[in-house]
């Protein structure tokens, strides 16, 4: 793990000598170690993530091809590719970095104390989340590989060894979710308590920064919504191993069963990690905008509302499953209402902007995309969240480029512009601003290249998951072709711009220019604390004073007012 | 470090000790009374009182345990409201999931293994069984 | 974990109630989703199949109302080793934890007995979907048992020697919870046939 040095200040009362590197890399329970490990982790597995991807949409684009560096895509080693690159972008990806490793880092600092209150237990989650990380990877390489039933799993393909042919990779793969949410349930215990109890005196309720409060919501959303979940896959490996019949209908069991516990937690986990993206953008778009937040409390209010909302619209990804039509009407219209909220949270981050001082910084740029992608985002899934619409939409590439559109700001552009933004705080040095600026273009405009024209190829009839169109005359016309190989060129041009991320990323820490501890001359706690901070973050523990957004006040004569600044 | 009873963490348990103790002991009776009475009541043979001593019975028992032994109501209120809330998910859970998976069949679908499962059943009223071979096939 | 190492983050208490306390309740929210997810399917399915209260039939009532018994004593006993460790009288808490303990431990070894008797009959876990259900969702519950037994013995040791007072209403709080599962289970798996 490359990274500066952890410095290892005398804190608060630290009477012991400097740790090994196994207590300080491995076993450390510093919030700030445990957030690297599984930023890393997570990164690293965005890349196995993304290789899928590649493999499978040059099969998609070019069938029959083989591909460079994988070889032949075989239609089980297709569906395996698809099933595999989602679940590891929605748990091993988004959800350690955005979630874990964010939460982990920002917490503490930007409430002002020392640690997380449950050091070991926060570091317990950790090794949980390797732990189902390698027995993911492990599901990849077992006798009939990977499993290759789609993320979501469904009975009776996933149950029975006939059809997914891989047993074990199949349970492997329950058995990798099921640890990944214990891991997440232990993590999100820790981010709700800290929040809740360990604020910096003085620091109210509307004190808290944005992304404190996304955080700690998305993770009361999840431990809310897991459950069923959990009870599902230990019914589904018990389908699977033991015999049992939970989702057999042969034999008195119900596949909806399955399909309904999946999404009362499926629907929530996208806002587990939405909010915290949103709540990135939130700090970054003040910082370079010099404006404080639009309506606090209203944002605040919102993501209640939606957080309650969130568990009431599930039922949207079963329309045409053969569910009761009175509850699709229920559904379509729990689901149109929950488009309100969210888009009004992305008009007041527009109105933040309005009017304000604007930098166009690299983290500026990520977090302006995020605003406009997930806006097609949101849109397009208005159509689908209308079950009439639905029944011909569903399960084409239509809803595949709408969440793309949606899970690609949330777990891309998100990170991007969270680790762009507080790199500097976590390594003492600043990124490459020009490097920054090529990077983001390359991938934002390699993105939209991809996507618009699968949005394009789904209303056109292209199903999901098929391993060669080259099967369904209708599908073969040079348009569509045309449209799927331009995608999948363009998924190999923003590919390409990735090393320049990398190599950003890595030549910086060591040859980066040294930052100071705020320089992007921002309010909240973190950026009030070394950079990188050292054992224990403050030498001293701040009080606050205000809110975290208090930039161009009238009475100041600097633009920004930190959180513990005396009056 | 010896008495951590009472460092400033427990500031919470002042509240505590500031109300009267219930008496656990009568609880705990009421409580096993409450257990023969769910016991008894299927004895009677009418389903409503069985239902209603089965699981009136066991949300009144669940309520006394965490007001009494659990100490909810001494509680902040954002406990109550949480736990409130996550029972709340759990019917709303059930309201969603039950029109599909309670029901034998649909407007357009059937589950055959249910319907034929059930007709059987009502062709043939079942008499307890007592051992696992002899268990219809029904399920 | 030592109070000199402990973060400071750990000794706030903004929200009013202790941290400890605190993790507590969020842990008991988050079970009552697992096994209310597993409850409510079953609910769903007992509700469709009228006919397997033919199956239910065989599940030993006696049993089951005697399990019941021993968890609400357990469940006295830890209310009571609450109320001695308030009054700081480590050594009485941790000997109520340990009847509470026993409580567990008696649960589990009746459970034991019970299942076995019942697999000897021939209703294993793949019989019926109601018996998949039944050992599921009481193997859940037991587990939980288990697992609370074992932090309890970790959580006496300590109160013990007076250290980590606190704690004992933890544990407690988690046996109630594990209680009132059960006090559902009960008339679910047992009465309701």
């Amino acid at each position: 793990m490359a990274h500066a040095p952890v410095a290892h200040e005398a804190g608060h009362g630290g009477h012991h000598a400097e740790p090994g590197f196994w207590s300080k890399y491995v076993f450390s329970t510093d919030h700030k170690m445990i957030a690297m490990q599984y930023m890393f982790t997570g990164m690293a597995l965005a890349l196995v993530g993304g290789f899928m991807a590649y493999a499978f949409r040059m099969q998609n684009a070019f069938p029959g091809i083989n591909v460079p560096g994988f070889g032949m895509v075989s239609p089980n080693e297709y569906n395996a590719l698809v099933t595999n690159h989602g679940t590891i972008m929605i748990f091993w990806v988004a959800m350690p970095v955005l979630v874990a490793a964010f939460g982990n880092f920002l917490i503490p600092l930007m409430l002002g104390c020392d640690d997380m209150v449950f050091p070991r237990i926060n570091r317990l989650s950790y090794q949980v989340f390797l732990l189902s990380a390698v027995v993911l990877i492990a599901s990849l390489f077992v006798h009939g590989g990977g499993f290759a039933g789609a993320w979501t799993a469904y009975p009776p393909l996933s149950a029975k060894p006939q059809y997914s042919l891989t047993p074990l990779g199949s349970s492997l793969w329950v058995v990798a979710v099921a640890l990944e949410f214990v891991a997440f349930l232990l993590g999100g215990i820790n981010f709700v308590t800290t929040a809740m109890n360990s604020r910096a005196p003085g620091m109210k309720m509307y004190d808290i920064p944005m992304v404190v409060w996304m955080i700690v919501i998305a993770s009361i959303l999840f431990m809310a919504s897991v459950g069923p979940l959990i009870a599902g896959a230990v019914m589904l490996f018990m389908d699977q191993n033991i015999g049992t019949a939970f989702f057999d209908p042969d034999r008195g069991g119900d596949p909806i069963l399955w399909q309904h516990l999946f999404w009362f937690f499926g629907h929530p986990e996208v806002y587990v990690v939405l909010l915290p993206a949103t709540g990135i953008v939130a700090e970054i778009i003040t910082v370079f905008s010099r404006k404080k937040l639009f309506a606090y409390k209203t944002v605040l209010y919102t993501v209640f509302g939606t957080g309650v909302l969130s568990f009431t619209v599930w039922a949207h990804h079963q329309f045409i499953a053969g569910i009761d039509p009175r509850m699709a009407n229920v559904f379509t219209i729990t689901t149109l209402l929950i488009s309100v909220p969210i888009a009004e949270m992305m008009f007041v981050y527009v109105a933040t902007l309005y009017g304000g001082s604007i930098t166009l910084s690299t983290p500026m740029l990520w977090a302006l995309s995020f605003i406009a992608t997930f806006l097609i985002g949101g849109v397009t899934g208005i159509f689908l969240g209308a079950s009439g619409a639905d029944i011909f939409l569903h399960d084409t590439y239509f809803v595949l480029a709408h969440f793309h559109y949606t899970f690609f700001p949330i777990a891309i552009i998100g990170t991007y512009a969270g680790v762009t933004f507080w790199y500097p705080k976590m390594f003492g040095r600043m990124l490459n601003e020009t490097l920054g600026k090529i990077h983001f273009w390359g991938t934002f405009l390699g993105f939209n290249g991809i996507f618009i024209p699968l949005f394009l190829t789904g209303v056109a009839g292209d199903h999901r998951r098929i391993w060669s169109y080259g099967l369904f005359p209708e599908q073969s016309t040079q348009l569509l072709v045309d449209l799927r190989v331009f995608a999948t060129c363009s998924m190999l041009f923003m590919l390409a711009f990735q090393p320049i991320f990398i190599f950003n990323f890595f030549w910086s820490l060591r040859r980066g220019e040294k930052a100071g501890p705020n320089p992007w001359r921002a309010n909240t706690l973190e950026w009030q604390a070394p950079s990188p901070p050292p054992h224990g973050n403050f030498a001293e523990l701040p009080r606050v004073y205000r809110g975290p957004y208090e930039y161009s006040h009238p009475d100041r004569k600097e633009d920004y007012w930190p959180q513990n600044a005396p009056a | 470090m010896a008495d951590h009873a009472h460092s400033p963490s427990d500031a919470g348990h002042e509240g505590h000790d500031a109300h009267p103790h219930v008496n656990y002991w009568r609880v705990y009776w009421l409580l096993v009374g409450l257990l023969c009475v769910s016991v008894i009541g299927p004895m009677f043979g009418v389903k409503v009182v069985t239902i209603i001593t089965a699981f009136g019975v066991a949300a009144y028992k669940a309520y006394l345990v965490a007001k009494n032994f659990m100490h909810v109501n001494l509680e902040k209120p954002f406990v109550t409201y949480l736990l409130l809330t996550v029972v709340v998910f759990m019917l709303l859970f059930f309201a969603g999931t039950a029109p599909d998976v309670m029901k034998r069949e649909g407007t357009r679908w059937t589950k055959p293994e249910w319907v034929r499962a059930h007709e059987e059943a009502l062709a043939h009223p079942p008499a307890p069984v007592t051992h696992g071979e002899h268990a219809p096939a029904a399920h | 974990m030592s109070a000199a190492t402990r973060p400071i983050a750990n000794t706030r208490s903004a929200a009013g109630v202790p941290t400890g306390r605190l993790a507590v309740w969020w842990v008991v929210a988050s079970e009552v989703v697992i096994f209310g997810g597993l409850l409510g399917s079953y609910l769903m399915h007992r509700l469709a199949h009228d006919q397997w209260s033919v199956q239910a039939a065989n599940t030993n009532t006696w049993i089951g109302a005697f399990n019941t018994l021993v968890l609400l004593s357990s469940s006295l006993a830890a209310v009571l080793g609450h109320q001695a460790a308030l009054r700081g009288d480590g050594p009485k808490a941790a000997r109520q934890l340990y009847l509470t303990m026993l409580g567990g431990a008696t649960f589990v070894v009746v459970k034991a007995f019970e299942w076995t008797h019942e697999i000897h009959e021939g209703f294993t876990i793949t019989s019926n979907t109601f018996w998949s259900f039944y050992y599921t969702a009481a193997g859940l519950h037991a587990l939980h048992v288990i697992g609370g037994v074992i932090i309890m013995a970790f959580v006496a040791a300590e109160a013990k020697k007076n250290l980590e007072l606190h704690r004992v209403e933890l544990i407690g709080i988690y046996w109630h919870f594990v209680d009132i599962v059960w006090i559902f289970l009960f008339p679910l798996l047992y009465i309701a046939k």
